[in-house]
């Protein structure tokens, strides 16, 4: 019965087909550093799921939010688990994008006809630093409240918008309610939505080109 | 390489990327089962005994106010909550006072003593309580809650038994 099921389904949406296509695709003889794609994508999925649980005890408020981090920490099972992967997995999925991106230079897999799958990576790589830097601020410690004035304040020194681009980052000239509340709607919901924008965009263009050969020495 | 070959390194391809993410999947996702239900885990219910007033200055036939807050730390927030009640003496024995919520059962108003109605009556929907809390007139399904529980201290003063929701 199940088998009629599947059949059944198979024949509306065509899993074959997309198994076919995404996961039976033929593949150049590559090696370990073609993996780390996947493994950026696999870091932004849990980053998500994380990012989703820390959401239903996290306040972006100035007065509550470093003790609901430190509550998260401190008094809900397994919130140190929860919070440590998000933490970390931050962390490593600016490096891996980082190394995937090295690999993708060195490899020369950036030319003809991949430079757009390239140019939406670079997107990918700023998009991944700025939920670092929006996400960097959540815990309002001062750590994070410090960081976040010397980033902004980077930002301030561009010149001519310079002033405009900090009272921006930060909803007025200082630091207050609105910065956090806007660092946490960027966290949350603007970045992560162009994220996974671009990730489709680059996934459904190396489907579309295949996989780079491994350069020869010819090459 | 022969075609059985090939096969079978495809299927062990197949059914360790089961395992693995089955592995990781159950050990990040059972976690988080709890931490999403921790809530419903936790023990409310601090108890202690509280003050609310002189035997000596409760009168019979007089109701005696009384109110008093408790703060209740719900995850990283303190809240205050205001509760009270009246106590209704019968007699000069203290363990047949009577100790009525204030709160009403029909939708949480306040209830306050009216003299001139001789009752309780609630400012929202208008009912009414005897004494002793019985419902009289108006919407409330069932009489007033009492404290169960109360003690009278070597000073004289009523203590009542409360236990946190
Ligand atoms: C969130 C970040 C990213 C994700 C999730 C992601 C995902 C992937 C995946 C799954 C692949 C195929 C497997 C592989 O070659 O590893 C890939 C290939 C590729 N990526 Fe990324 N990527 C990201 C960032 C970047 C960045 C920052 C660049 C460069 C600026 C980039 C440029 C490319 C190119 C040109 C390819 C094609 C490589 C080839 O055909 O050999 N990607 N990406
Ligand atoms: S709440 Fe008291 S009568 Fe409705």
């Amino acid at each position: 019965m199940w088998k009629n099921i599947y059949l059944w389904l198979d024949e509306r949406i065509g899993f074959n087909d997309f198994y076919k296509n995404l996961l039976d695709r033929p593949e150049p003889k590559t090696s370990w550093w073609n993996t780390l794609g996947s493994a950026s994508m696999f870091l932004f999925v849990l980053q998500g799921l994380t990012g989703i649980f820390l959401t239903v005890y996290y306040t972006p408020s100035p007065d509550h939010a470093y003790d609901s981090v430190n509550y998260i920490m401190e008094g809900v099972a397994f919130g140190w688990l929860i919070r440590g992967i998000h933490h970390w997995g931050a962390t490593l999925m600016v490096i891996l994008v980082f190394v995937h991106m090295l690999r993708v230079f060195y490899t020369a897999s950036f030319k003809y006809p991949r430079e757009l799958t390239w140019l939406i990576g670079i997107g990918l790589f700023l998009t991944t630093l700025g939920m670092g830097f929006t996400g960097y601020l959540l815990p309002w410690n001062q750590k994070a409240f410090w960081a976040t004035t010397v980033g902004t304040q980077i930002a301030g020194t561009a010149p001519y918008i310079g002033e405009f681009i900090l009272k921006a980052l930060r909803g007025g000239p200082d630091l207050s309610a609105l910065t956090l509340q806007r660092f946490f709607s960027a966290h949350i919901w603007i970045i992560p939505a162009i994220l996974a924008a671009l990730i489709g965009v680059h996934l459904f263009l190396i489907i579309k080109h295949g996989e780079s050969h491994w350069p020869k020495k010819e090459d | 390489m022969s075609d059985s070959h090939e096969l079978s390194r495809r299927d062990f391809i197949k059914v360790t990327t089961g395992i693995v993410g089955g592995l990781i999947g159950t050990m990040i996702g059972l976690p988080s089962v709890f931490y999403l239900i921790d809530p419903a885990f936790k023990e409310g219910g601090k108890e202690a005994w509280i003050p609310i007033g002189k035997f000596e200055d409760m009168q019979v036939g007089m109701p005696y106010p009384f109110s008093f807050t408790r703060v209740q730390v719900n995850g990283w927030e303190r809240t205050a909550s205001s509760f009270g009640g009246y106590a209704v003496r019968k007699s000069d024995d203290p363990d047949e006072l009577l100790i009525l919520n204030s709160r009403c059962t029909h939708l949480a108003c306040t209830v306050n003593w009216s003299v001139d109605a001789n009752a309780f009556i609630c400012p929202c929907h208008d009912a009414k309580f005897s004494m002793e809390g019985e419902v009289l007139d108006g919407p409330p399904p069932r009489a007033l809650d009492i404290y169960e529980e109360h003690r009278i201290t070597e000073d004289g003063i009523i203590e009542i038994f409360f236990k946190e929701a």
